[in-house]
């Protein structure tokens, strides 16, 4: 925390910048600006994420009473599915990479702009268009298969728009597949002079990582998702047991990419979160090289793991056996992270501002999801819990807990170079909180109801349950407030926040060397890197307070 | 004034033009290698037959990737990326074998 | 001395270099790498139909050996020449436009998109005949024989994986078509010809994936009984 702050002239945006580069409705639909393009896709994904959203809150009522008098409980399977898809697919896996790592990356790396800029728009008109079946399908009545799809029941028996939403989710995968293209070519090809890998910001590695499983990943999904279409319009019997097929071939398919899938949704906050840590503990991150294999770790181990969803589904023990192995091995590099940025903050000068609160939230509650991901790889205790709400406590604690708050620190802390505005600290700080609050009261108590033997995807339960349920619901309102206040308040700041300079958190790294707003082009004369990244003096450190 | 990326990928293989008679000479080998692996499949050699013509397959591709795609003329990152795709497909069946091909084991299911 | 690189800069500036790179190198090296990169995905979007292919080959050995005996292995084998022949004709294109060649290299982009009309042309007989015969999967599925349900797997793998491809092929030849335009309008210069390039990365990959299709499809068991 600032001891002494000097009073500053309020700075004034540059005259040339990207928001006022152009104006018109044009200008911004048929943008090849990376800036833009993150902010148009910053729209989209806000819209889902409430939509989202707004699907958890009709969960989270029904499950209020132990009886499913809400809705039936054929509307509750579409609600969850429907939570469940929108949720991944159309927040979760664009989030920080389509926002952030659009308007990042090339300024950490001193490039005007991505290597493929019109690719990169593409990629946001792609997800528009897969995101527009999914909506046809929910607003026809949606989906009840749940997000796993899995067959028989969405080949061969479930009667709603299944095939809207998997056409829906295949469009929108190939956005996912040019971003992640996109991200491997420009961090190959259009680093500044003097930037070599081990000068290269730890956002930069996580996304790098995350565009590895982008690539590799998200091409299995799609064809997958073709054959559900196939066999439930052509009658090509790949799954249909009737014919011979295999329903677990299935999920092995499914799997192989969704469980990377949740690596997609974490490698990226972890690259946000040490960002936010070396800066507001005024400190250079412990570890660096560590911390960058880690990344890749994670995605390389993440693609091995994915039987561990199918222990009970059917497939062989000793199938079984290699994934549980390999499911402890993956926590590793999870793990050395964790470590490293412990050990960062420890004897740094540490500041907590929001975003500092929301990456120190991330790393307890993922240290908490992560290690019931061991006792989910545990192939005894995996039975018991399987299906129950233990396992959606365990994904929401790294999901939610993890890489959200990962993704509204990112917001928040680079807010300032996005919009040149500053966001009230004192507002923000409170939402952190009640953020951090209204989630462990949602789902802390899920592990509890999930141990006990409460399973998934149902709408009633025994009233022993209930009152653990209450709690949740109310957590999960509180939550919501927790997420409404930042979308007023960052709309506020744009039009009435004070302006903020170029670098607000004195911070280094190539991004805040440019104005805020940056300018179109980013950088006027390309820079040229001479030192590592985090280099935090103790003469600037004492200077800064 | 360099990008940091020539390092990375070593000068591209524009001044490398392959000769047309080098062209010739696997479009011929790709058409024997063709022939070679239909007459083969009706030849009884129980399960080598499989071994064999993916064996054929893997040779003709890889002449074309060579030299119609220019691999071998091409900078090494390009090389390692094609190269991981492979893999990859291999470990997403080699690792989907393990459930299908140890369910008849005693205790599998 | 000055006025040569100015003159050449002019000339990237005008044939095609995109203001995020610095020079035509660059972007050349970005594209190809991009296209590698894009064939990967590809592997991996095959390689899910390979995948339900191997598992089903593992369990229905039999009847997958006696399904392939209906494919047409003259038609098939024709076709993979066929489609070798094209690959042939796209290199001498990249070849042409290496050497600043237009007209040859315009030739051989039609000789190409000639030669996968006619694979999609070979491959539409097959179809037809397939399912005059009632080897569609589905409703209309009839197979004289044993092992009717692993047979009908086979079939939907092949007018799966055989579709996607012929797919494929028909994106590629409408790239292709783009780049005739292109080399008609004087586009590609031996400093600038990495579309061309890149679309020919695209199309060997295309064969590549048939050169493996073919045997797995058309040859197998043809020594059994």
């Amino acid at each position: 925390m600032s001891a002494v702050t000097i009073p500053e002239p309020e700075p004034q945006h540059p005259r040339d910048n990207y928001l006022n580069a152009g104006y018109g409705i044009r200008s911004w639909l048929l943008t090849r600006d990376h800036k833009r393009i993150a902010l148009l896709y910053l729209g989209s994904i806000t819209f889902f994420f409430f939509l989202g959203g707004l699907f958890a809150l009709l969960i989270r009522l029904e499950l209020l009473t132990p009886a499913g008098d809400l809705v039936q409980s054929e509307t509750y399977n579409k609600l969850f599915t429907m939570h469940g898809v929108i949720m991944v697919f159309f927040f979760l896996i664009p989030s920080i990479p389509a926002v952030l790592g659009n308007f990042l990356i090339p300024m950490m790396i001193g490039a005007k702009d991505l290597a493929f800029p019109r690719l990169n728009l593409l990629s946001w008109y792609v997800y528009m268009a897969g995101a527009f079946f999914t909506l046809w399908a929910v607003v026809h009545g949606g989906v009840d298969t749940g997000w796993t799809f899995y067959t028989p029941y969405s080949t061969a028996s479930s009667n709603t728009n299944v095939i809207a939403a998997a056409v829906g989710i295949f469009i929108t995968g190939f956005s996912s597949i040019l971003t992640g293209l996109n991200f491997i070519v420009t961090i190959h090809t259009m680093r500044a002079p003097g930037l070599t890998w081990f000068r290269l910001p730890l956002f930069v590695w996580g996304h790098y990582a995350t565009s590895l499983i982008f690539v590799l990943g998200t091409p299995v999904i799609a064809v997958t998702l073709l054959m559900v279409f196939a066999e439930r319009v052509f009658h090509l019997g790949i799954f249909d047991p009737a014919l011979g097929g295999d329903p677990i071939l299935f999920q092995h398919l499914f799997w192989f990419y969704s469980h990377p899938a949740v690596y997609i949704m974490i490698l990226p906050a972890m690259g946000v979160v040490s960002e936010i840590v070396t800066t507001f503990s005024r400190k250079n991150i412990f570890g660096y090289r560590f911390v960058a294999f880690a990344s890749i770790a994670i995605a390389v181990l993440g693609f091995l793991v994915w039987g561990h969803h199918m222990f009970v589904s059917g497939q062989s023990v000793y199938a079984g056996l290699v994934f549980s192995v390999l499911s402890f091995l993956v926590a590793i590099p999870s793990a050395v992270k964790v470590f490293n940025w412990t050990a960062t903050m420890y004897k740094g000068s540490i500041s907590w501002r929001t975003p500092m609160l929301y990456a120190f939230g991330f790393i307890g509650l993922f240290t908490i999801g992560g290690l019931t991901g061991l006792f989910l790889a545990s192939l005894g205790v995996n039975v018991h819990v399987h299906d129950t709400y233990f396992i959606i406590a365990h994904f929401h604690y790294i999901m939610v807990g993890g890489a959200i708050m990962g993704y509204l620190g990112g917001i928040h802390y680079w807010w300032p170079k996005i919009s040149g505005k500053l966001y009230p600290e004192g507002l923000a700080r409170f939402s952190a909180l009640v953020v951090f609050l209204g989630f462990n009261l949602t789902f802390f108590p899920q592990f509890i109801l999930g141990y006990l033997g409460m399973p998934r995807r149902y709408h009633a339960y025994p009233p022993e349950f209930q009152v653990l349920n209450v709690l949740s619901t109310a957590g999960a309102s509180v939550l919501g407030v927790g997420y409404l206040l930042p979308m007023i308040y960052l709309v506020w700041s744009m039009r009435y926040g004070r302006n903020a300079p170029a670098n607000p958190w004195g911070s280094t790294g190539l991004e805040w060397k440019t104005s805020s707003p940056p300018p179109k082009d980013n950088f006027d004369v390309p820079p040229v890197v001479t030192e590592d990244p985090y280099t935090y003096s103790h003469e600037e450190v004492e200077r800064l307070g | 004034m360099s990008r940091q990326s020539t390092a990375d990928s070593q000068q591209a293989e524009t001044e490398h033009v392959v000769p047309v008679p080098v062209y010739v000479a696997i479009f011929v080998a790709l058409l024997v290698l063709t022939a070679t692996t239909t007459a083969v499949a009706f030849v009884d050699l129980g399960p080598w037959n499989t071994v064999v013509a993916l064996g054929i397959a893997v040779v003709k591709a890889s002449l074309v990737v060579l030299f119609f795609m220019h691999l071998k003329y091409s900078p090494l990152l390009d090389r390692t990326v094609l190269l991981g795709g492979l893999f990859w497909l291999a470990i997403m069946i080699g690792l989907t074998l393990t459930d299908f091909a140890t369910r008849g084991w005693m205790g599998g299911q | 001395m000055a006025e040569t690189s100015t003159a050449k800069a002019h000339a990237s500036a005008a044939h095609g270099l995109q203001h995020q790179f610095d020079s035509l190198g660059q972007q050349k090296d970005a594209s190809t790498l991009g296209m590698w990169v894009f064939l990967v995905t590809e592997i991996l979007f095959f390689g899910g139909l390979f995948l339900a292919y191997t598992i089903y080959r593992w369990q229905y050995a039999r009847g997958f050996a006696l399904a392939s005996h209906h494919m047409d292995i003259l038609l098939g084998t024709v076709n993979t020449a066929v489609l070798i022949c094209s690959s042939l004709t796209m290199a001498m294109a990249v070849h042409s436009a290496a050497l600043g060649r237009r007209k040859p290299l315009m030739g051989f982009l039609v000789a190409t998109m000639l030669l996968g009309a006619a694979f999609l042309g070979i491959k539409a007989v097959e179809y037809t005949e397939h399912i005059r015969h009632h080897l569609f999967p589905g409703p209309g599925f009839h197979y004289p024989g044993p092992d009717a349900r692993s047979a009908e797997i086979f079939f939907s793998l092949y007018f799966a994986m055989t579709g996607l491809h012929a797919l494929h092929m028909i994106i590629g030849i409408g790239l292709l078509s783009v780049l005739f335009v292109l080399a008609r309008r004087g586009r590609f210069i031996p400093e600038y010809y990495s579309p061309v390039e890149i679309c020919g990365l695209y199309w060997h990959f295309v064969d590549i994936v048939w050169i493996f299709l073919f045997p797995l499809l058309y040859l197998i068991g043809r020594h059994l009984k």
